[in-house]
């Protein structure tokens, strides 16, 4: 894929704290482990050499824990941070090189952001915060009104258009933040940890409310999260970051089945394989002589929903890649795999 | 059996914690004894710096019209802010008693509703009935310029520094020294660059009262909410879109606040704007001081208090509103037509404030005090005279006849051991630029006056705070007389002291008292409640006693604020003390007030001026030792 | 850009500005009507600084009362001290001051030098400071009223607030004072004690001739209490013409002074009937001390007394006013 296609590109991207950043990044220091820079330089690196591209309407989840540098990176994009060094191309304009107000346009127009705290003001109505980005570009009362309120009947919020932000519960309000976000149509969405200040019940409406909208209007995700479930469950791609650097980019199945490093093993660890992992992964030849009537499954079949499959049939589940037949799953493998002693047949290749 | 070795291990090669310290000050006994009287530095009304001052003073008097500073910048300055104050003062008189009146009371029903409103109209009578009307509305007026401009000057430069750390760096030390700056000391030089009269007396109340302004907008700034400044920059808004939509509507509240705090500050200064002959109801005040009459200064004085409850109230209302609700039509429609009544109302009525309505109460209040001086003469005569005999004259032979190098030596190792080697240094540099500017003995007298009035205070602080966290009842009943004594302009505190002790050095070391104590009580007070439960918890469940849980648990962990409290305590009495020179503190207060007085010793009065801010700058650093003002004050304090 | 266009505007207003402003350009002048007080009063208004003693008062409330009430003048009465009263001539604060005392510096400054402020004949009263002592002090140490003896007593007038000198009893900061120079050249064992008021020093010598307390204090003449509470002067080395024209070099008594009125220049040029009044005005020190005694001891405002002296005297009242 090359940068023109992609909706976002990010390459070299760095961002170091503290006096003197530049020379930092000119020097070896920059090379230094976390702890030794700061001892050294007083300068934090919290971006370090990052880059990636992001497809047109792909959600790409960026995971880490705090201070792994994810919420500093997502504010790079539009350089709510300025980025010590490093190219972020979105929609084909070069952000980096961007006036401030070409700048301020892709901001108005082409990018939007969600907040972990919402971001609300508190003495505009919602119907007023819901306009606010319609109003800074300086869209007339009545036309900004007006998209405001489709916007918030998208978002499940009718007839709250006139209420104040302290007087909804924090569900709705990240709806607010998720519906003035939306109502500047824009091509990409950031979203920097938006659910991570809700309880899980809410956390859980609102992922859905996601990957709903994100079906209704197809835009370009860019999704921080420091909560793994959340990252498998929302993410297409999953970039997982660790002192200011990626230390691996894949899909959730990738992450899961095949871990860069014991770093991601060890976050992967106590995800239920069987959740997120297909029949691709446990899928072998038939043996010879194995019957070959089993129930058939498509390969991208989580493996949890191919237990029902299986206990149905005695015969071996035959994992079909389209029309081809990639392989078969008997009830002994299930166990296996269940039970963890099995390596992934994809691990064991090397896939 | 192991631990009570090492206990005793450790004590033989330790000395216990107080012969360090009392050696030290064994030693400053012993060459106080051996040097008294030596290396003093006594009082010269003629001092090459002071002489100097008086003469620039008369160059500049001479050169008032013909030097192009003055001609072409001070003096625009001061025909600026006269014209301002003219125009505001015409409009108030124009309005007639009845106009302005309905006008404060319409503000104050759209600030706070009917209650407000209500308290508004009356406050405003009584300047009527008490017979100050004119002096109430020249104050007003007054305080309005100094307000006005103080905002138009703080409002920005708070924003500014609200929303760049480097502003506010660079902003922050001149305004910790500009509050601990006592009132006179800004009196002088505004005297010498804008004359005397209104104009100099609104720039000078400008000058004391812009600190909040500056201070409390910069911290509304800063409490707004990081994400919904980065929301709405993420949409594109423009710097100026975000501060206008963004940081100023979310800062309205406290900013409010600073605006209330800013007139707070103007209303105090009223009084001693005066001495620069700016007019008032601080004119009467002074009247008062100088024909030794509480009776006409009480009700002056109490119009001033008056003033500042209405003020505060609008304010404070203000700051509180509900910032979702819209004022009500009705509010508006009776607000709207109070505010016109009145004014409808001034064609019908005599435009003075009618005499049949005043009260004229100078001499039942004269009276009233007479009789007190003379029942309470013993009592009162005994408690100043043992202060005096027993502990001022003596602390005061003291600080004079110490060597200056011994007064040093002292400030710099009591400096160093409690707030660190860069403040004793900078109290060490304050105290050799007061010798050096040949106001030794007149500061040595005016520190012991307040080292007396500040023992006191804080003896009288730190107990009723105590008293107060250990008893809910206590706390209850303390506290609304607290916060009324803090809305109250400093000098109000004099009238009492002078009242029942005259005109002496004692006078204003009880106003000193009365004026300070009460923010050491809050500090000390919030300091012992601040203790978490949580400890307390555990010391009771391990049989403590509440004697024991207060001395070993939560005094020592009040420890930063009671230090803070000693910090405010020794800053307010300072500026009490000096500005006791117009009721008998003497030495620099009283220099100040001379220099107004007599032309030839202008200079005298002006460096005196310096003086009291240098030694309040070295007080500051020598106590600032624990904290280093975390807490946004209220009027220098809170 | 911006800040050249700042820049010509700026020289544009002080080209208008006729080159600079004068201290006194915005201020309101004297007897010109301004503002509001125009419609209540036709006349205009006049401006008598108030200095803080009660003699000086009993003046300026008389003349008040009948800028007022025969004339129909408004009259404000700004409470500036005597020094700072001159500087209101300059700045438009002060029209008139009614009872000065001295001050040849002053008249120098403002009336010679600057031109801002004029003499306006004497008041009548005969003025005169001078040092103190209750009668009875004098009865039992007859020869404390010479200065030379006064070292010798020192000790009587020891108070909490000497610092172990005598005590000398000064009142009003503002009043003229050659104390610290008399007591630095003549050598005297005492320190200068301010009681910050004439109240304080009545009260003060009340108390010394009732209780027999020893006090010696600053005190003048005209002044009623005179005629209440018996007082003895001390004497100083004796006034001789010139030997007081160094203040820092005064080793002599005051001398008697005429006291006379002052107003400002602009006053002078443009107060009409009011200017004509207030340099008509004059009367006796017994005068006086009636309208004094009346409003500290009788009870009466300043301007009760005047009216009851007012009405006593009208022969002598009559002959002030203009034609």
């Amino acid at each position: 894929m090359s940068p023109d296609s992609a909706a976002i590109a990010v390459e070299g991207l760095w961002k170091i704290f503290g006096p003197k950043s530049e020379s930092v990044l000119a020097s070896q220091d920059r090379h230094l482990d976390p702890a030794a820079l700061r001892e050294k330089t007083g300068c934090t690196a919290a971006v370090r050499d990052v880059g990636f591209e992001v497809r047109p309407g792909e959600v790409f989840v960026v995971m880490g824990l705090s201070g792994s540098g994810k919420s500093t990176l997502v504010r790079c994009l539009t350089r709510l941070i300025e980025p010590t060094a490093g190219r972020v191309t979105i929609g084909g304009t070069d952000v980096t090189a961007a006036s401030p107000a070409q700048l301020r346009d892709l901001r108005r127009h082409h990018v939007s952001m969600v907040f972990q705290h919402f971001g609300l003001l508190p003495h505009r109505r919602v119907i007023d915060n819901v306009a606010y980005g319609l109003e800074v570009q300086g869209a007339a009362r009545a036309a900004r009104h007006e998209r405001a309120r489709e916007i918030l009947s998208l978002v499940g919020l009718d007839g709250h258009a006139d209420s104040y932000p302290d007087q909804l519960s924090g569900g709705m309000q990240q709806r607010v933040g998720l519906a003035r976000a939306l109502a500047v149509d824009p091509q990409v969405m950031l979203f920097d940890e938006p659910f991570s200040a809700l309880d899980p019940l809410i956390r859980r409406d609102m992922q859905t409310e996601v990957i709903r909208l994100h079906r209704e209007v197809g835009k370009t995700m860019v999704f921080i999260t420091h909560d793994l479930a959340e990252a498998l469950k929302l993410g297409e791609r999953i970039a997982i970051m660790r002192d200011g650097g990626i230390v691996q980019l894949g899909t959730p199945e990738e992450l899961v089945g095949a871990p860069a490093d014991d770093y991601v093993a060890d976050f992967v660890r106590d995800v239920p394989r069987s959740h997120v992992l297909t029949l691709r992964w446990i899928a072998r030849p038939p043996e010879e002589g194995e019957p070959l009537d089993g129930p058939e499954l498509p390969a991208t079949t989580v493996i949890k929903d191919a237990i029902a499959a299986a206990s149905a049939s005695s015969r071996p589940i035959r994992v079909m890649d389209g029309e081809k037949l990639s392989g078969v799953v008997d009830r002994v493998d299930l166990l296996a795999f269940l039970s963890g002693q099995d390596v992934p047949a994809a691990a064991r290749t090397g896939a | 059996m192991s631990s009570t070795t090492v206990t005793s291990a450790s004590s033989r090669l330790r000395l216990p914690r107080w012969v360090a310290p009392a050696g030290v000050a064994a030693l400053f006994a012993l060459a106080y004894l051996a040097f008294r009287g030596t290396g003093t530095l006594p009082h010269d009304s003629e001092a090459a710096p002071f002489t100097a001052v008086t003469e620039l003073r008369e160059w500049i008097d001479d050169h008032r019209n013909d030097n192009p500073l003055f001609l072409y910048f001070l003096n625009y300055i001061r025909l600026f802010v006269g014209a301002l104050y003219t125009s505001l003062q015409t409009v108030l008189v124009a309005m007639g008693w009845p106009g302005l009146i309905g006008v404060m009371g319409g503000l104050a029903w759209l600030a706070g509703g009917w209650r407000v409103a209500l308290l508004a109209v009356a406050g405003f009578c009584s300047f009527g009935v008490l017979g100050l009307w004119e002096s109430s509305v020249e104050t007003l007026a007054l305080v309005t310029a100094a307000v006005l401009l103080s905002l138009a000057i703080g409002v920005p430069l708070g924003i500014w520094a609200g929303m760049s750390a480097r502003v506010r760096r660079a902003v922050t030390p001149v305004l910790d020294v500009m509050q601990i700056m006592p009132t006179f000391a800004y009196l002088a030089p505004l005297a010498l660059f804008f004359h005397i009269g209104a104009p100099a007396g609104v720039i000078a109340t400008m000058i004391y009262s812009i600190p909040p302004a500056i201070r409390i907008t910069a911290l509304a700034i800063e409490q707004v909410s990081p994400t919904a400044v980065e929301a709405s920059a993420s949409l594109g808004a423009t710097r100026t879109q975000t501060l206008v939509k963004v940081y100023l509507p979310l800062a309205r509240s406290t900013m409010a606040l600073a605006v209330n705090q800013t007139i707070m500050m103007a209303l105090s200064m009223v009084v001693i704007a005066n001495l620069i002959s700016a007019p008032g109801l601080g004119s009467d005040i002074i009247r008062g001081l100088s024909r030794a009459q509480v009776g006409i200064m009480l009700p002056a004085g109490v119009a001033i208090v008056i003033m500042a409850v209405v003020l505060d109230r609008m304010m404070v209302s203000v700051a509180r509103r509900d910032p979702h609700s819209r004022i009500g039509r009705g509010n508006v429609a009776a607000a709207g037509a109070l505010a016109l009544a009145g004014p409808a109302a001034a064609a019908f009525v005599p435009r003075q404030w009618p005499e049949d309505l005043t009260v004229d109460v100078t001499r039942p209040v004269n009276e009233a005090v007479l009789w007190a001086e003379t029942n309470w003469y013993a009592v009162t005569t005994f408690v100043k005279d043992t202060v005096t005999n027993y502990l001022l004259n003596p602390l005061e032979t003291l600080f004079t006849t110490a060597p200056w190098w011994l007064v040093a030596a002292a400030v710099l190792v009591v400096a160093w051991r409690v707030s660190g080697a860069r403040p004793a240094l900078t109290a060490l540099a304050c105290l050799l630029a007061i010798a050096l500017l040949g106001t030794w003995e007149h500061s040595m007298r005016t520190l012991t006056t307040v080292a007396v009035a500040v023992a006191a205070t804080l003896a009288v602080g730190v107990l009723l705070g105590i008293a107060a966290a250990r008893s809910g009842r206590f706390s209850a009943v303390q506290r609304p007389l607290l916060d009324a004594a803090q809305t109250m302009p400093a000098f109000v505190y004099l009238l009492p002291a002078l009242a029942l002790f005259g005109t002496t050095r004692f006078t204003a070391i009880f106003a000193s008292i009365i004026y300070a104590v009460p923010p050491v009580v809050r500090l000390v007070e919030d300091g012992l409640r601040n203790v978490p439960a949580s400890v307390i918890e555990a010391a009771a469940s391990t049989g403590s006693t509440s004697g024991q849980i207060l001395w070993k648990v939560q005094l020592p962990m009040a420890r930063r604020a009671i230090l803070l409290a000693a910090n405010q305590g020794i800053v307010l009495t300072l500026a009490m003390v000096v500005v006791g020179g117009l009721v008998g503190a003497g030495a620099l207060g009283y220099d100040v007030v001379l220099g107004f007085s007599q032309r030839p010793d202008f200079g005298m009065g002006f460096v005196a001026g310096v003086a009291t801010v240098l030694l309040g700058v070295m007080l500051d650093r020598i106590t600032q030792g624990a904290d280093r003002r975390s807490l946004p004050r209220k009027r220098k304090v809170t | 850009m911006k800040i050249r266009l700042f820049a010509g505007l700026l020289t544009l207003a002080l080209a208008a500005g006729c080159g600079g402003a004068t201290v006194d350009g915005g201020a309101t002048t004297a007897a010109s009507p301004e503002g509001s007080a125009a419609a209540s009063s036709p006349a205009g208004t006049v401006k008598i600084a108030i200095n803080p003693w009660v003699g000086y008062e009993a003046s300026a409330n008389v003349v008040a009362y009948l800028l007022k009430n025969e004339l129909g003048y408004t009259v404000e009465m700004p409470e500036i001290k005597e020094q700072l009263a001159w500087e209101g001539f300059e700045t438009g604060d002060v029209d008139v001051i009614i009872e000065n005392w001295g001050h040849p510096d002053l008249k120098k400054q403002y009336i010679e030098e600057k031109k801002v402020a004029v003499e306006a004949g004497s008041t009548g009263n005969k003025g005169v400071i001078g040092w103190y002592i209750p009668k009875w002090m004098a009865d039992e140490h007859p020869d404390i009223t010479d200065w030379k003896n006064l070292n010798k007593y020192a000790d009587l007038f020891k108070t909490s607030e000497s610092g172990g000198k005598g005590q000398l009893l000064f009142g009003d900061p503002s009043y003229v004072s050659n104390e610290a120079a008399l007591i630095k050249n003549l050598k005297l064992d005492f320190k200068i004690v301010t009681g910050g008021s004439e109240a304080a020093l009545i009260k003060s010598a009340q108390q010394a001739q009732a209780q027999k307390k020893a006090l010696l204090f600053y005190f003048w003449d005209p002044h009623w209490l005179f005629s209440q509470t018996e007082l003895v002067r001390v004497n100083l080395p004796e006034y001789t013409e010139g030997c007081d024209a160094d203040p820092k070099k005064v080793a002599c008594d005051y001398p008697e002074m005429d006291l006379d009125k002052i107003v400002s220049k602009k006053f002078a040029d443009t107060g009409g009937k009011a200017y004509e009044l207030v340099k008509n005005f004059n009367w006796t020190n017994a005068d006086q001390n009636q309208v004094s005694d009346d409003m500290t001891n009788g009870g009466m405002t300043g301007e009760e007394a005047a009216k009851k002296w007012i009405e006593a005297n009208p022969a002598k009242w009559q002959a002030w006013i203009p034609q």
